[in-house]
């Protein structure tokens, strides 16, 4: 059979399964891509390092100073890039399937708005700027503001549109909220804000960074388990109920998987815009699948946010330090623009 | 022509299902414009320093040089007329651009051209070192208008055809990275962070009357193009190649329209920072009483925005006694509900 793609079919005793092949080998090529330019991220810095003295310091020889710098300080950072990225790139592609649309993404539905408000009034109104006070707040905000679009755009079912159109108007509100409050509070205490709602991952460390991956880890795996659901939920509640799937359930289990993917990014690393958005999109348009594939789209989001890492390092060395998110924003957001206009030059269409 | 009978046809159809369409705009433009005046009596009337409804009354008939006189025509009077062209700018911006997107999602904010502004000014503030509304005003337009270009651009470099979920894409894409670009210079520099933090809120309580003068000739041409397409969007409503065998001129009114968009969203931002919701709620509301012609969408558009624009600055104005709310921040708080409940309403807000 022609599915339009290459497949490889596996098959033994107790297992079988039908492999896109371009969407495997460019999903291993993201990540291998990803974790070397973490690697090469980790050279840069206040005390620059050579490759080979951080890949001996990796490896476990090399000079004692230089392991504590590359492991304790700067590999948290480089693994943050990584995973996050992926953890973004699969809330993403879980979000834009569920509303079968390309705009929906976490921060469409009112998550990062959410969280935002929340660490706006504990760092402004409460006056706490303490690590797992901003976290636990951006969590709360963000997982409350998600459960309240849900539930205000619940009506017989959710529809994918519905969400979106409920989640820009509670984004929009709290926005204006925040703006409120940034633009009634010190200069410094402002800035403060600004920088975490820009989403920089510098500050990750060992203490902060281990829960993170034990989270990333499951959410991994329930992702995978979830991989077929979210294939027949397509197809649409009808079809997908014939097929035997019971979409009110898939569809809560997803979103949940979903908002935890940007639920613990945001509480580590501050809201990173537009890789939830733009990465399966990325993913879709250069495995040519037909939608959008969890894989493909946690390996593009490791690999945009690993070169943003680096970008940002680079750009700390000759200028000064932008926060990482700002960079995914802009460079995710030209090359969107882009393919777009490719697109539209190639072909005249509606695109998904 | 054509859009006589589409219209004709339409309120037929309407009048058949038993409930005359004619009827319900009639009570709903009075009703808007009864809204209206009450609007701008109420922004006469209320703010942030406490004048008596009966002083307000008299120096409106008698302009002596008493205090009350001074804070009535020098303050609230251009005030009110600021929100009067912007909100009318907005509304129909809103509207022009849902009927050449055919997406009812679609907001002059939501294609980037808050953020182009915003962009720009930020430019103009953080790197040639503006000071001063008046220094803002042409930055922000150019930004808008450019933004509102190049989104356009975006969309439509195939054939002259735009599709809509490009155009939103490319939008919100464009706008993001503006965004992002200004937030860099804004957190790079404290004084530009200061200064340019207001900026975006939407307000119109800093916009001078001779700023205002110097864009109402961009927004007075808007306005009268979009009524003048008005038309010809009917047609475009029903697709580019039903509209093009209906005899419209399809790339042409659609280079007219966006040509509108520009310098109706372009100048209404630039006076204000960009006032969110706006452009996106007012044609829903609108829609819900006029039926889907266009030309009663945009000239009601016209008259239902300034209402929305001058009832939020009047309670910003009220609520915060004595500081102010911006206009642009109850814009959005008002707005949201209204959006969600129109979202959940029986009939889903399509076009």
């Amino acid at each position: 059979m022609d599915f339009g793609y290459a497949t490889r079919t596996v098959r033994s005793g107790w297992f079988s399964a039908r492999l896109p092949v371009r969407v495997l080998a460019m999903s291993a090529a993201l990540f291998i891509i990803s974790g070397s330019v973490a690697v090469v991220a980790i050279t840069y810095g206040d005390y620059p390092l050579g490759l080979d003295q951080v890949l001996a310091a990796l490896a476990g020889s090399g000079e004692q100073f230089h392991r504590m710098i590359v492991v304790e300080w700067r590999l948290p950072v480089a693994a943050a890039a990584v995973v996050f990225g992926a953890l973004l790139g699969i809330g993403g592609a879980i979000f834009q399937s569920l509303t079968r649309n390309p705009l929906g993404s976490p921060d469409v539905i009112g998550f990062d708005a959410g969280s935002y408000t929340a660490v706006v009034v504990t760092i402004l109104v409460l006056g706490s700027g303490s690590y797992w006070s901003v976290a636990s707040a951006a969590i709360i905000g963000g997982l409350g503001t998600a459960f309240a679009v849900y539930a205000i755009a619940y009506r017989r079912g959710i529809q994918g549109f519905r969400l979106i159109v409920v989640g820009i108007g509670v984004s929009a509100m709290l926005g204006a909220i925040n703006a409120y409050l940034i633009t009634r509070a010190d200069v410094d205490d402002a800035m403060v804000v600004g920088f975490w709602g820009a989403g920089s991952i510098a500050r990750v460390s060992w203490t902060s960074m281990i829960p993170s991956l034990v989270i990333a880890l499951l959410i991994v795996v329930a992702a995978s388990l979830l991989s077929p659901a979210l294939r027949t939920l397509e197809l649409g509640d009808d079809a997908a109920t014939t097929q035997g799937a019971r979409p009110g359930l898939a569809r809560l289990a997803l979103l949940t998987t979903g908002v935890a993917t940007v639920a613990l990014v945001t509480a580590a690393a501050g809201p990173i815009g537009f890789v939830a958005l733009v990465a399966p999109q990325l993913a879709r348009r250069l495995t040519g699948s037909p939608g959008v594939s969890l894989l493909a789209a946690s390996g593009m989001g490791a690999a945009l946010l690993a070169c943003a890492h680096l970008l940002s390092l680079v750009i700390a060395q000759f200028y000064r330090a932008i926060p990482v998110g700002l960079i995914t924003v802009c460079l995710g957001g030209i090359y969107l623009v882009w393919l777009l206009i490719r697109e539209a030059r190639t072909q005249y269409g509606t695109p998904r | 022509m054509t859009s006589t009978t589409i219209a004709q046809d339409a309120r037929r159809q309407t009048a058949r299902a038993g409930r005359s369409l004619r009827g319900r705009r009639t009570i709903g433009l009075g009703f808007v414009l009864a809204a209206l005046v009450a609007a701008v009596l109420a922004s006469l009337a209320f703010g942030a320093n406490a004048l008596s409804l009966g002083d307000v009354w008299q120096v409106l008939w008698d302009r002596d040089r008493s205090e009350a006189a001074i804070i009535v025509w020098t303050q609230r009077w251009p005030r009110t007329i600021v929100a009067i062209l912007v909100g009318a700018a907005f509304g129909v911006a809103g509207a022009l651009i849902q009927a050449l997107t055919r997406n009812p999602l679609a907001d002059p904010g939501i294609l980037g051209v808050n953020a182009g502004a915003g962009f720009a000014v930020t430019l103009g503030v953080g790197v040639f070192g503006l000071s001063g509304i008046t220094g803002y005003i042409w930055f922000a337009f150019i930004g808008a208008a450019a933004a509102t270009f190049v989104v356009y651009l975006v969309g439509s470099a195939g054939r002259g055809l735009v599709s809509p979920v490009t155009l939103v894409l490319a939008g919100v894409a464009l706008g993001a990275v503006l965004n992002g670009f200004a937030t860099f210079l804004t957190l790079i520099d404290p004084e530009t962070f200061q200064s340019i933090r207001d900026w975006g809120l939407g307000s119109i309580a800093r916009t001078s009357l001779d700023d205002t003068l110097a864009v109402v000739p961009f927004l007075v041409v808007g306005l009268v193009l979009a009524v003048l397409l008005s038309g010809a969007l009917n047609s475009i409503a029903l697709g580019d190649d039903l509209a093009a065998s209906l005899g419209t001129k399809v790339v042409r009114t659609r280079v007219l329209g966006v040509l509108a968009l520009t310098l109706l969203a372009g100048g209404a931002t630039a006076l204000t920072g960009g006032l969110a919701f706006v452009g996106l709620m007012v044609p829903h509301i609108v829609r819900w009483f006029v039926g889907p012609d266009q030309r009663w969408i945009i000239v009601c558009s016209a008259l239902t925005a300034p209402v929305l624009v001058l009832t939020a600055d009047v309670l910003g104005r009220v609520i915060a006694r004595p500081g102010e709310v911006e206009v642009g921040i109850l814009t959005a708080v008002i707005g949201a509900p209204v959006l969600i409940a129109l979202v959940r309403s029986r009939k889903a807000s399509g076009l």
